[in-house]
């Protein structure tokens, strides 16, 4: 078989970016879906804050979903669902898999990445102890709350307060079950403000920052875990060890963009971001090939996914019909208080997003970004925190008069 | 004296740490922090009448669940109320996106809705 586009993966990203490449001409365009639906994990999101940006008013993830799904099939673009893809080649060929039929390969003219990421699971957290039924990710609980109605748990403990988890407390609770305690390793929250507000404070939920679970209790079923301060050096501190019974513990302690097909098509990966390394136009090492998405770095808000999928969707209609533009070639650096960018070049004269995050929580902070000596944005903001992404915009302008092969992004007090 | 009370706005991701401004009686009389007037309706709310809206899930007929959320915000203290009523019905297997599956549920004014097709 042969596509002008294949896109893989079928949630909010790869629907964004059909959309998108869709509008910009490309009418030969596959995504191929791994579930048994379109929209990824927002389908099993079912609280609400979703879309302010992109739509204006707040929806919840399967109503989000169902926006872009309704744009898909009103643009009649083919998705095959229950096909799971196993190699992109560096000249994209894709071999994917299904029950109708069987393995099969696909020559593409321009893909997209769109897979997601994945939950950062217990084996990565090195916890002592047994290992008994009840731990799960707070995805995998939010699962089976949310789509299969189903209990995991009475009584819970939440390590890591990644949205994720917080969404969890509050849900877990409002079903019934006995929310103990969120601990979060770090002296701040991996998690929205306004998380903390209406998942925690709301239910009287405490949020134990710098603690840790430092031992699972139980051998069939977890009866309980010890949790413990931790130092500056987050050690934990034995005399602050505390026993609390439960029947679960819920991890929510980051995600990890899910870049196997990445990795094997030869796309090495930003050590920092844990996804391909892009230009402006979301365009990979290799011609042709696109990511966007929580594939290419983890995203606060689906509304920026979309706004990123936009962006990577108009570049392979524009690689397709022969206008890829590649007139520079700057990269951007960071000062390790910004701990990545993306993109991380630009390769074309246009007004561009910079998205980025920080490495610890800044107070009364400028981002500043300079081209060799000269400063070209300082922007003033009164808290960074690493949950939070943040943007600056460069313009057409200001990258056509950069001096030098390089911008440098940086945190300043 | 006035006294004060310190708030995280919920209205959007972006947060905004918020200050209020209270009368004697209570009644609120000055917000600050706020980024948009959104904050401001919500910080008095808070103080005043604190809302919220719910979602959860609903079971259906054939033993599967549907997402659902009320369609407006509910006063914050019958939350645990409008959960029971959410629990306590059953949709229909064809039930679509928007469909109303309660009315007026626990007499807030508020429909629980489904967000999903099943």
């Amino acid at each position: 078989m042969k596509k002008d586009l294949v896109i893989i993966g079928g949630g909010p990203a790869g629907m964004a970016a059909a959309v998108a490449a869709h509008e910009a001409g490309v009418r030969d365009i596959l995504i191929l879906e791994r579930d048994n639906a379109l929209g990824g994990i927002l389908r099993q999101c079912i609280h609400n804050g979703f879309g302010l940006h992109r739509f204006g008013e707040e929806l919840t993830g399967p109503e989000y979903a169902y926006r872009y799904e309704k744009m898909v099939g009103e643009l009649g673009i083919p998705y095959m669902l229950d096909t799971m893809v196993i190699e992109v080649s560096p000249d994209r060929v894709i071999t994917a898999m299904n029950r109708e039929n069987g393995i099969f390969t696909i020559e593409a003219g321009a893909v997209i990445l769109a897979m997601g990421c994945r939950e950062r699971p217990k084996g990565a957290l090195n916890i002592a102890g047994h290992r008994p039924a009840g731990i799960f990710t707070a995805g995998t609980a939010q699962k089976f709350v949310n789509m299969k109605g189903y209990m995991p748990g009475k009584s819970v403990v939440i390590l890591g307060s990644g949205d994720i988890g917080l969404i969890m407390a509050r849900r877990m609770t409002l079903e019934g079950a006995s929310v103990k305690a969120v601990c979060e390793l770090m002296p701040y929250s991996g998690g929205l403000a306004r998380n903390i507000e209406q998942c925690l404070n709301d239910f009287n939920i405490p949020l134990r920052l710098s603690h840790t679970v430092v031992n699972i209790h139980g051998r069939e079923r977890l009866e309980g875990v010890t949790i413990a301060r931790v130092d500056e050096n987050r050690r934990p501190i034995k005399e602050s060890e505390e026993y609390i019974p439960c029947d679960t513990l819920l991890l929510s302690c980051g995600l990890i963009p899910e870049n196997e097909l990445t990795k094997g098509a030869g796309i090495t990966l930003d050590r920092v971001t844990g996804g391909a390394s892009v230009n402006g136009e979301r365009e990979t090492a290799i011609e042709g090939i696109f990511a966007c998405g929580n594939v290419l770095h983890v995203h606060d808000l689906v509304d920026y996914v979309s706004e990123e999928s936009a962006i990577a969707g108009n570049a392979a209609a524009k690689y397709l019909q022969g206008k890829s533009n590649k007139e520079i070639s700057v990269s951007l650096k960071t000062d390790g208080r910004v701990r990545y960018t993306v993109p991380q070049r630009l390769t074309e004269i246009a007004n561009t997003s910079v998205y980025f995050r920080v490495a610890d929580v800044y107070r009364d902070a400028r981002i500043v970004v300079r081209d060799g000596d000269k400063v070209i944005i300082s922007k003033k903001k009164q808290r960074l925190a690493p949950a939070e992404m943040e943007k600056v915009e460069l313009t057409a302008e200001m990258i056509s008069a950069l001096s030098g092969g390089e911008l440098s992004f940086s945190i300043e007090m | 004296m006035a006294k004060e009370r310190l708030l995280t706005c919920i209205v959007c991701p972006r947060g905004c740490q918020m200050k209020v401004t209270l009368s004697d009686d209570g009644k609120p009389t000055a917000v600050e922090g706020n980024f948009c007037k959104r904050g401001a309706t919500y910080a008095n709310d808070e103080c005043t009448n604190p809302k919220r809206t719910v979602t959860s899930t609903v079971r259906c007929k054939s033993g599967d669940v549907v997402s659902v959320k009320t369609d407006r915000t509910v006063p914050k203290g019958k939350m645990l109320e409008v959960m029971v009523e959410i629990n306590s019905v059953l949709a229909d297997d064809n039930v679509k996106i928007g469909d109303i599956i309660i009315e007026n549920v626990c007499d807030t004014g508020a429909n629980v809705v489904a967000t999903s097709n099943h």
